[in-house]
């Protein structure tokens, strides 16, 4: 591969690196309100306004709520738009993440993961996004600052593909990423720009019966999402899960095409795979510990043992089929999840990939490890007696606990 | 009644493939406003507030009219006459 554009490696924090994505989008409108540990986001990017760097309107709103509907208004009318929040903020927009997706606004959303009160706690975990996976919106969680830079220009894409046309969150592990200084490589503003282009609009059938591009526009007026009874709302439904199936199609291609033009590739976008060739025991995992259990399999296959581990990067659509057929040699598998589904029986992710493989021709033995809430730091030694406690149950065949909670003080 | 669509006939967004115009919503309404002419000096508040379009200046008759297709009796035009011109009666038919 060869790649033919110059690129600049720079020091950045994980919101800096959203931040600056986020500017070289060219996007047209931003409204947001600061939240730790995504206020660096929108402190930098009111930085660029100020110093006129960007053209982007920038309205300062009360509250997330708000902040959303400004972001989903301002969409409506064809605008590329922008937002982040964390925590408690995306708990605020809970009622207009529905909205935004249901409007079909291609908004993209960063979102520097953070604990849920109470008690209240600002460090890292997934609960905030993990509790939206409902809402519509597409979900990608990245595993560096790199990568949420990469994917942040990414995100623009696939949000505004004509056979998307769907909001996407952007997660990065809140304090691990977005104020850890990693370095960055970044294109130029031109490159970027060429990259993300310009935002394409479908064309509809407006009730006046003319097919006009879809944005609101007094010359062609047209009402989205006002109303829709028990005659017509299941069908609008059924379209934003089409859209989502589509989503698969569209991640791919863009990563395929990014990593074309940069070198810099995470698995086919939707997963990414690590060792798991012949893995026997494998862990399942989402956002930055991935890092970390990777120097894992690493030793344990310096030490003879087969190890691999699966990092889901796309969430939602959750791409059934690929992980169906990605660990046909996987015995023992854990999956790490960090965030609660309260009385749930484990987290989130764990029963979305128990029941994807419940359809493979084969599927490992399934358990489930919580972990890291409320910031709580994973280390080497604790994460590698997960694929310890693997490598028991495949030699006993026993499982001796389905849910466990990792680094918790009994 | 025209059949109805499949999911994939329809324009994304719940874009409405009718217009409103169409929808009468007047017989929502419980209270509905009654101007005293007397006390009315077409200030046009009124006409500027209705949130459904329902009150309509005139101007070659030189006078408003409520369009009760649509009025919803929302009561915001009382509410907000400067001269109290407007009352809300509960709607007798």
């Amino acid at each position: 591969m060869t790649i033919t554009i110059k690129q600049e490696r720079i020091g950045l924090n994980g919101d800096e690196a959203v931040a600056l994505a986020a500017k070289q989008s060219d996007v047209d409108v931003v409204a947001a309100y600061p939240i730790t540990p995504q206020t660096i986001i929108v402190e930098k990017f009111s930085d660029y306004v100020a110093n006129g760097e960007v053209q982007t309107a920038f309205v300062c709103t009360e509250s997330e709520h708000s902040a959303l509907a400004a972001c989903l208004a301002a969409s409506a009318t064809g605008a590329r738009t922008f937002t982040a929040s964390a925590s408690a903020g995306l708990a605020l927009m809970h009622e207009m993440l529905f909205v935004t997706s249901g409007c079909r606004a291609p908004v993209v959303m960063a979102i520097a993961n953070r604990a849920l009160s109470a008690p209240l706690n600002i460090h890292g975990d997934q609960s905030d996004s993990m509790a939206e996976r409902d809402s519509g919106w597409i979900q990608i969680y990245v595993e560096s600052a790199q990568e949420a830079y990469d994917s942040i220009l990414q995100a623009f894409r696939i949000a505004e593909d004509v056979n998307v046309s769907l909001p996407v969150i952007v997660g990065l592990d809140g304090f691990t990423l977005s104020h850890t200084l990693e370095n960055v490589t970044v294109l130029s503003d031109g490159d970027a720009l060429k990259f993300v282009g310009t935002r394409p609009l479908p064309n509809v059938l407006t009730h006046e019966g003319k097919s006009v591009p879809f944005k609101l526009d007094p010359e062609n007026p047209m009402t989205m999402g006002p109303i829709a009874l028990t005659n017509y709302y299941f069908e609008f439904k059924r379209q934003q899960e089409e859209a989502m199936k589509n989503a698969l199609e569209a991640i791919q291609q863009v990563h395929a095409e990014y990593a074309e033009l940069t070198g810099r590739s995470y698995g086919n976008g939707l997963v990414e795979p690590y060792r798991l060739e012949d893995a026997e025991i494998a862990v399942v995992c989402v956002g930055s510990t991935t890092g970390t259990l990777k120097t894992i399999v690493d030793e344990l296959r310096h030490e003879g043992v087969k190890a691999g581990l699966l990092r889901l990067r796309t969430f939602r659509p959750l791409p059934v089929e690929v992980l169906r057929s990605a660990m046909p040699t996987v015995k023992v598998l854990a999956v790490m999840d960090k965030s609660m589904s309260f009385g749930g029986n484990g987290g989130a992710v764990y029963h979305e990939i128990r029941h994807v493989l419940y359809d493979a021709e084969t599927h490992p033995v399934i358990v489930n490890y919580i972990y890291g809430l409320g910031g709580r730091d994973s280390s080497p030694q604790e994460l590698r007696r997960v694929y310890e406690e693997l490598l028991r149950i495949m030699k006993s065949g026993h499982v001796e606990k389905q849910i466990n909670y990792l680094g918790l003080r009994e | 009644m025209s059949r109805e669509k499949s999911w994939k006939e329809i324009a994304p967004a719940g874009v409405c493939s009718k217009s409103s115009v169409g929808f009468m919503t007047g017989d929502w309404k419980t209270y509905a406003p009654v101007r005293d002419l007397e006390k009315c000096t077409l200030c046009l508040t009124c006409v500027m507030l209705c949130p459904d379009g329902a009150i309509r200046w005139r101007p070659e008759l030189g006078k408003i009219e409520f369009d009760f297709s649509f009025c919803k009796g929302c009561g915001i035009c009382a509410n907000e006459c400067p001269t109290k011109a407007i009352k809300m009666s509960l709607e007798q038919e």
